[in-house]
Formats: structure tokens, sequence, C-alpha cells
């Protein structure tokens, strides 16, 4: 460092100091500039904290001068539809409709955090149609009025092929925003090479037996369902009190050592590299295992409950062809198209009539494909009896965002530990 | 007047980038780490200072941990790293640069790949339990996935790059004569290391800590590969505050009490370490 500073000081202080008043006024208006710009830096929410069904006008007004586009982009969860995407063809064919499919969507939290600021600042996200869980999120797309309002008269197969059952939802009263994508069951899986007394409770989750092979979520909703159900807690009718309890009984589990981990999507895996040999498990993703890697995992809804979900499919508020999509939402509500998805999918088709497409399909195959497709026509995983119903619980549904919050610190510690 | 500006027109497009890349999003971050509200109803800024407070009390364990795990991996490091870096600097002869690409060429594929790989190899049934099980070697319960262990075997592995190569680069620097004036001197092997090439050296064991410990005490995705619940790290914890929860003031708290930490940390070891003569050195 000998040779001459390039940088001359003299620049700087010829600069700022040329007027004296200036530069003081600009010291101050520089302070609170930066308090300004911490201040612009807020997030914006869309607020409306209490949503309620939009209004006759708010729906005609969504839909008015929207036309038919010839192209949809559509955003789904892996493994929800053929690869090779047959009713996806059939729909272009038949309407001309072009359908970009992309398997984006692999947890409903993150996606969430994704799309909510483009959907907040009134920005396309580059979908028309998205699978979306009922659950926290859900809720927050609805009360940030970030999902378009749906116009039943654009969806007569819907109304005459979903089941009851799927028309009454609580978390989105009248389907004001959604029409149910698939079901499925969150229970218990477990490998019978390994466990040898059948698994028939939650309870067994927490015997000492299967200490460190013990496998549970770590989204806080599904971990606090079991948490709640094995106290003997409907999670639909749960209060704070009860989940502090569920909270104490799951910390429990944890401290004798007796779950390995809280898993996403890999505990499938896990599962399947006996890692664990008892886990909380999506009732889809056990059939489809054992078909694709023929194991001989099992598949129980224990006898304290289990949980029951619906992947939606909705609109986001910024769609650009949303007649198109909309097309697309009732064109799956037809028999034919929503027995071809079961057949593939495995998961509780919204269409009851299906059932009886896929028992023809049955009939009218041979050898392995008439097994297999008998074996869904009769799977109480995609078709679920009265009794099967009968014990399914729903999820809780938060009146507001802060007992959304209680809810989620209560049993985040335990998934992070 | 064009020689006065040139420099500093020079580093305008570099100045700019950090102005739009790195100071606006720290600022914005700074700014949510002291709002308040959720997700739906939006943020406003608050100056809720006792979200960090909440943030540490909270997360403590997690933040320990994380430095924890950092500091081991970062002796494991400097233990594995110097006799290669050795080895290669006075041993390497002509193929220097080959040992060297040899090392690095793991790191051509995806950190997050390699480390699901490990995965893979570590699980309980995998062709390297599965027969120490067999011959009774471990317990039939052993496992490494999901263990503290795993976690900083995984950070020390994904690091060791950022550790052998400055300690290379120092150990190259040291001129031979000096090191045959230490034996002419009658300085035993042992001496002529511990005097002479080790201080030597220093200033790439200090670069070395700096670019290993730093991120790996912030690392999220080893402890989330090849952990459980039990190794949870700081990052992990920031990670799913944004993403999971969109408790996003928490995420944001922590993430910069994380980085005070690390810089608090870093000035304490340059000062304790005496780096005005290590940086002098390393800028030679």
């Amino acid at each position: 460092m000998n040779e001459p500073t390039p940088f001359d000081p003299v620049l700087f202080r010829g600069m700022t100091q040329r007027r004296l008043s200036r530069r003081d006024a600009l010291r101050i208006s520089g302070l609170s500039a930066a308090a300004l710009a911490l201040a612009a830096c807020g997030v914006k929410g869309q607020g409306n904290t209490t949503p309620t069904a939009p209004a006759e006008d708010a729906i005609a007004k969504y839909w008015a001068g929207k036309t038919k586009n010839g192209k949809v982009d559509f955003a789904n969860w892996p493994l929800y539809m053929d690869p090779k995407q047959p009713e996806l063809k059939k729909f272009t064919a038949e309407t001309g409709i072009k359908v970009t499919y992309q398997e984006v969507i692999e947890e409903m939290g993150p996606w969430f955090a994704r799309t909510q600021p483009q959907l907040s600042a009134g920005q396309s996200i580059g979908f028309d149609l998205m699978v979306i869980t009922n659950g926290i999120q859900f809720k927050q797309y609805v009360q940030s009025s970030l999902l378009a309002p749906l116009d039943h008269s654009k969806l007569t197969n819907f109304k005459a092929n979903a089941g009851a059952s799927y028309k009454t939802s609580a978390y989105d009263p009248g389907n004001a925003y959604s029409v149910p994508w698939a079901s499925g069951v969150t229970g218990i899986a477990y490998d019978p090479a390994k466990v040898k007394t059948p698994i028939t409770k939650l309870a067994d989750l927490w015997k000492t037996e299967y200490k460190g092979r013990v496998g549970m979520f770590s989204d806080t909703q599904e971990l606090g369902n079991f948490g709640l159900m094995v106290n003997g807690v409907d999670p639909a009718k749960s209060t704070a009190t009860d989940w502090q309890n569920a909270a104490n009984k799951l910390k429990e589990q944890k401290d004798a050592g007796i779950v390995r981990k809280y898993y996403d999507q890999s505990y499938i895996d896990a599962l399947g590299a006996g890692e664990v040999w008892i886990t909380q498990a999506w009732s889809g993703d056990v059939f489809q295992k054992n078909v694709s890697d023929g194991t001989n995992f099992q598949f129980v809804i224990p006898e304290e409950g289990a949980t029951i979900w619906t992947d939606n499919m909705a609109i986001p508020i910024t769609a650009v062809n949303p007649v198109d999509a909309i097309t697309l939402m009732d064109f799956f509500f037809r028999v034919d198209i929503a027995a071809t998805l079961a057949e593939y999918i495995n998961y509780i088709t919204p269409v009851p009539e299906a059932q009886k497409v896929i028992k023809e399909h049955a009939a009218a195959a041979s050898g392995e494909d008439k097994d297999f497709l008998t074996s869904v026509a009769e799977s109480p995983l995609v078709f679920p009896s009265t009794a099967d119903y009968s014990k399914l619980r729903y999820y809780v549904e938060f009146e507001n965002t802060a007992l959304q919050q209680q809810f989620q610190s209560i049993f985040e510690p335990i998934v992070l530990g | 007047m064009s020689r006065r500006l040139a420099p500093y027109l020079l580093i305008l497009p570099g100045g700019l980038w950090l102005l739009l890349f790195f100071v606006v999003p720290m600022v914005a971050m700074l700014s949510l780490s002291l709002q308040q509200g959720d997700v739906v109803s939006g943020y406003q800024l608050t100056w809720h200072w006792q979200t960090y407070v909440d943030g540490i009390s909270n997360y403590q364990t997690q933040i320990i941990r994380s430095l924890w795990y950092g500091f081991i991996t970062t002796v494991l490091q400097i233990v594995l790293a110097f006799p290669i870096a050795y080895w290669i600097a006075f041993r390497g002869g002509r193929n220097k640069s080959v040992y060297l690409f040899l090392i690095l060429l793991p790191f051509f594929v995806s950190f997050v790949l390699r480390t699901i790989s490990w995965k893979f190899i570590l699980t309980d049934e995998s062709f390297v339990l599965a027969p120490l099980k067999d011959v009774g070697l471990v317990s039939q319960d052993f496992h490494i996935l999901g263990t503290p262990m795993a976690v900083i075997g995984g950070l020390t592995y994904n690091f060791l790059p950022f550790m052998i190569l400055p300690i290379y680069v120092a150990l190259e620097r040291i001129d031979p004569r000096v090191v045959e004036a230490a034996r002419d001197l009658y300085a035993s092997p042992v001496q002529t290391f511990r005097k002479v090439i080790f201080p030597l050296a220093l200033p790439g064991v200090f670069a070395g800590v700096l670019m290993t410990f730093v991120p790996a005490s912030s690392d999220y995705i080893n402890s989330e590969i090849l952990g459980s619940s039990g190794t949870t790290m700081i990052g992990q914890v920031i990670q799913s505050q944004y993403l999971r929860s969109q408790n996003y003031p928490t995420a944001a708290a922590l993430s910069f009490a994380l980085m005070a930490i690390l810089l608090v940390g870093i000035f304490t070891y340059a000062r304790a370490l005496g780096t005005e003569d290590v940086l002098k050195v390393a800028a030679r």
C-alpha cells in the first residue's frame, strides 16, 4: 500500500460540505428515510379474517367477460395422475383446450408461501388450476380472497355426479371456491414382516417395544390429530386445552425414544428401507407402494379413528384462463373420467358412481389386470363403506388465524425438538 | 476529473449489485423481524423487539446445538484436511493439480444429491450396516441415520474442500529454503513442523475455519436429510418458520440473531488468534 491512494477524500468533502445546512437536512431526512424504508417493507395482507360465501354479484363480476382461451395450466401433486395423462388427452380431444400439467406441489406450506405474494400483488402465478388440501393454508387462501369464486352454472357434471358428502364440506361451504379432486385417509401403515402382532390402535404407536421404529408426520396438523385422537378427542371439536394435552402425549412418545423421526412424504421410503416399522401414513401411498414395489405393507384405520382429508381443485384469483380451468374441473366429474383416475391413483374418488365403471372395466379385463381392477373397486381405501366413514374424523377448523397459530406453536416444538 | 471519478465508476456495478441483492433484502428482513401480524391480514412494523427475545429463548437449544455441531465439524475438518493438504503440497510432485481436481470432483454434483446418497449408504439395512449386523459386530438396533454422528459426518464431508484448499494454498507458498534452513539449524522434523511449517500455514487454517464454520453452523440440509428430531439445527427452524408456519417475523429475527452470533464469534476468534499478523501473511 505504498502507492498513492486512488480515492481522494477531498472529493467526498467537497460533495458533502458545500452547504452545511443541506448536509444536516440530508442527515435528518436520511434517518427518517431509513425508518420509512423499514416501514415500507411491510408484507401486505388482503384482510377479511371472517370468510363468507361470495355474494352472487361477486361471482358474476368475476366471470363477466371471461372467455375460453384454448389452454390451461394445471398445478398438481406428484403421483396424482397416470404419467401418460390419458384423461387430459381425452379432454383436449373433446374440447380443443390444451393442458400443461405440472407436478409442482409437494407440501401445502411451501406452496402457499410461494404463491401468496404474487397472488396478493395481483400477479399471475402461471397456473389456472391448482390442487390444494383442506386445512390451514386452504383457509388462508379463502380468507385472503386469493381464490376465484366458482360459477356453478358451469359445473353441471359436479352437480350430477359428486357424492353428497362432498357437497357439504365444512371447510368450503357450498363449494364456493373449490371442488374435490380426491380424498385420503391418514392412518397407520406397518410392515407385518417386522411387527408380529397386528396393529389395530393408535395406542400401539406409543408401545415401548417399537422404540426407535415408529414414524410420525412433521406436519403439525397431521401430528396433532393423532395426539388428539389417541386421547379420545375428535380433532374437529377440539379446544386449546385438548391441544396442550395432545402435545404432552406426543412429547411423552418422543421423550421415550419411540419416534425415529418426524417425516414428510419421505416416510414411505423409510418404511420401505426398514428404517421404521410402523408409521403414520396416507392411504393411497401404501396401496401404490405395494403395487409398484411388491411389498406387503398393511394399512389400518385405527380403532380410535383416523382423519380424512380432501385435496381440492381451485382457481387462483389471478388465473389467465379461468373458463378453460373450470371446464377442466367439471370434466373430472364425468363418471368415466373419475373411474380411470381412481384406477390409477387409488385414493377416494368424490364420484361414487365410478365404482360401477371400474367393476365393468374389471369384468372386461383378464389376468392380472382383472385382479388389480377388482381390488381397486372393492378397496375400502378407494370406496370406503359407511362403517369406515363413521371412524373417520375431520380436521379442526380454526375460527381465526390466532387460534391456528396457537395450534402450530403448541405442536411445532415436538417436531423441531 | 475523469481520473478522479474512474475508481467510483469502477466500483459502481459491484456496489449496485450489493445494494440491490444484499442491502435491500437485508433491510427488508430487518424490517420484517420487527413487524407483527399474520399472513392473512398482513404485517405492520411495530418495532416489536420481543420477537428476538422469544425466538432466542424458544430455540436456544437449536442455536447452541448448531454452534456445537459447527465447532466439532471444524475441528474434525482441520484434523482431516491438514495431512491431505500437506501431502499434496509437499509430496504431490508434478501431479498436484490432479490430486486437487480429484478432491473437487465429487463436488461437481449437487450438494443435496450427495447428501441424499449418504442417506442410502447409511440406512439401517444398507450394504454397509446389514453385513455388520449379520456378523454381530453391531447390535441389530444400531443405526447411524438420525444420530448427531450422521449429521456431523455429513457436515464434515460436505465442507471439507473449503478447508483443504486454503490450507493447501498456505502450505504451497512456504519457501522450501525456510524448511531447509530449519534443518540446517538442527531442528528435528517435529520441531520444523511445529515452529516453521504450522505457523506459516495458520492463515490457511484461519481462512478455512471462516469458510467452514459459518456455513456448517447455519446449514439445514444435512440435519434435514441425515438427522432426526433430536438433531434439529437452527437453519431448519428458520426454514420451517418461513415455509411451514409462515411466521415471517420469527424467521427473520432468528436469521438476524444467528448472523449476529456468528459475527461476534468470528471477531472474537480473529482477535484471539491475533489475525493482524495472520491477515498480513495471508495478504503477502
